[in-house]
């Protein structure tokens, strides 16, 4: 299986199901797409994404009712610094599709959708923990796998790999 | 000491309940998780885990790493199906290379996963039913395991810790007589797989310890994210080999049991099964194995012959570039998921064009899975609890990283 450039022209793409259902609902939440290595991929506006996980997971024709995974991508020094991304997948379809919000350096939070899926929850934890992304509108939003007291989020790529000693 | 402070603060909610704290050194929370339980009498009402213990980093360790270097940290992290998540994280690079897998290394993949899917349910059903009460199932199934370790000993050299695969391929031919022994073993494993069940599906005191015990319903187990086992448990019919088929597994012949309860035994007859289906398929990969290399033909990523390498000068110049610089992979991100023991393990990698993956993160099953814990306790007996960890067969290892 050669690679193949990616696909990035919204126009190609919209018939795919989860792009299909975001544009019908609002087609300014959805700020680009990309198909690359038979993998979709969406970018959605930051204040929609929650709204846009309700719409993906009610879509009648293909419902992505499984949150797979949270996780989050430090692009640092480049702006807007953060990516989280959100794997979803359709349980009764097996279609897969990735969701990314962008988020700037300055205090970056973003919607929590623990509201959507109570699953998210340990990962957005994680996200918190390793990443300092806040999750407005978390129960519980405190560190998982690092000590409580710990200072800094460890996987920033500002943090060095040896830690501060 | 650091972790004193890390204790979150619970307050009973009424006068009549107390707190207890459960591990994190406890024989039945298999490894060092900590639970803290709200109890009113015997009765669970508030569940906590407490995870973290066994943080070692591994995501940010990968980022320093060759692409090669990182398949032996993937071991590390569930230490009970090492071969599992080399299998997930040498998919994904090779995913991201566009790389093509010779057959007959796809099916060797798939016949050691499975023997490490063995594997793993032993440990799991040893260590549960012991967590229950049933003693001698932990001896049979170790029995069994010590074969599996030794054949993993002969194939790659190591017992647990085996690191076989390799982007591109596997990183050896297995030895003589390595067919044979895995063949003779298919042939008795069914008869021990009745053995465990004999001690323990038809046995009064198991069923009144699993029955009816720690129920989730489907639509819980789909929003709390649990995959594998526990969810199949509650009636959901899923199963990423059979689904969304990777390394070959379209061309096996197997069937996914599912049970409709939902509850501790439920899990218990789904995993099972599972046994069985696994040795259907180990026989189909011996009898169908092709010939052929088992290294993909792509000597940029893949490291030459030894004897290839003492006596060619261009595989002596890519053995040192692989081995100095890496091999740099096209820019890009995949997230991979395969059906592990334990559920949906899945690697998303981010490149960014060089030698070492920008970000490596791994979804793993447990870590959701340990979500459903709660909802299984609350309002139950404090003697479920065991019952109810036991049936989720975490591994803390791929929890905390």
């Amino acid at each position: 299986m050669p690679l193949t450039p990616p696909i990035t022209d919204l126009e190609q793409l919209k018939n795919h199901p989860a792009v299909a259902r975001l544009l019908a609902w609002n087609a300014a939440a959805v700020e680009g797409v990309k198909f690359d290595r038979d993998e979709m991929t969406v970018y959605v506006e930051r204040g929609s994404v929650r709204e846009a996980c309700v719409r993906l997971k009610d879509d009648p024709a293909c419902p992505f009712n499984f949150l797979s995974d949270v996780t989050c991508v430090d692009w640092y020094p480049s702006e807007p610094r953060f990516e989280v991304v959100y794997h979803l997948l359709s349980i009764p379809k097996k279609e897969r599709v990735r969701l990314k919000v962008r988020l700037d350096s300055a205090g970056p939070a973003v919607e929590s959708v623990t509201s959507v899926w109570p699953g998210a929850n340990y990962f957005e934890r994680e996200v918190f923990d390793l990443f300092g992304i806040r999750f407005t509108g978390h129960p519980c939003l405190r560190r998982i796998l690092m000590p409580e007291d710990w200072e800094g989020h460890p996987l920033r790529k500002d943090y060095p790999v040896e830690g501060y000693r | 000491m650091a972790h004193l402070t890390s204790t979150p603060v619970v307050e009973p909610g009424q006068d009549r309940t107390m707190i207890l704290n459960m591990g994190p050194q406890h024989p039945s929370t298999h490894g060092v998780l900590r639970v803290i339980l709200e109890i009113d009498g015997e009765n669970v009402v508030r569940l906590m885990p407490d995870i973290g213990f066994l943080h070692t980093g591994i995501e940010k360790t990968c980022e320093a790493k060759f692409y090669q270097q990182v398949v032996p940290l993937t071991d590390r992290i569930d230490y009970l199906c090492p071969l599992t998540n080399n299998l997930c994280y040498v998919l994904a690079v090779e995913k991201l290379l566009g790389l093509e897998i010779p057959p007959k290394a796809q099916w060797l993949r798939v016949l050691l996963n499975e023997l490490t899917r063995i594997n793993s349910h032993l440990v799991w059903l040893g260590t549960h039913a012991m967590d229950i009460g049933a003693l001698t199932v932990f001896l049979y199934c170790f029995r069994e395991r010590e074969e599996i370790l030794r054949m993993f000993e002969m194939v790659s050299g190591q017992r647990m810790m085996t690191s076989y695969f390799r982007v591109g391929g596997i990183a050896l031919e297995p030895p003589l007589g390595f067919f044979d022994r895995v063949r003779d073993f298919a042939g008795y494993f069914p008869e021990k797989v009745d053995e465990y069940e004999n001690l323990l599906t038809g046995n009064p005191i198991w069923m009144m310890r699993t029955k009816g015990v720690a129920r989730m319903t489907a639509e819980d187990a789909i929003a709390l994210g649990a995959t594998g086992p526990t969810l199949r448990g509650s009636g959901v019919d899923i199963d990423l080999r059979r689904d969304m088929p990777y390394s070959g597994y379209e061309n096996f012949k197997f069937k996914v049991p599912v049970s409709q309860e939902g509850d501790v035994f439920a899990r218990y007859i789904c995993r099972v099964q599972e046994l069985r289906e696994s040795v259907e398929i180990i026989r189909q990969a011996l009898d169908g194995m092709p010939e052929g290399p088992i290294k993909a033909d792509a000597p940029h990523v893949v490291l030459p012959d030894r004897e290839k390498m003492k006596t060619q000068m261009e595989s002596l110049i890519y053995h040192f570039k692989i081995i100095t610089e890496g091999f740099a992979v096209p820019a890009g991100e995949v997230y991979q998921a395969v059906e592990s023991p334990r559920g949906e393990m899945g690697y998303y990698i981010v490149s960014d064009g060089t030698a070492k993956p920008y970000r490596v993160h791994m979804r793993a099953a447990c870590f959701a899975n340990l979500q459903t814990l709660a909802k299984m306790c609350e309002g139950r007996l404090l003697a479920d609890v065991v019952a109810a960890i036991g049936s989720i067969d975490i591994v803390l290892g791929e929890i905390d990283r």
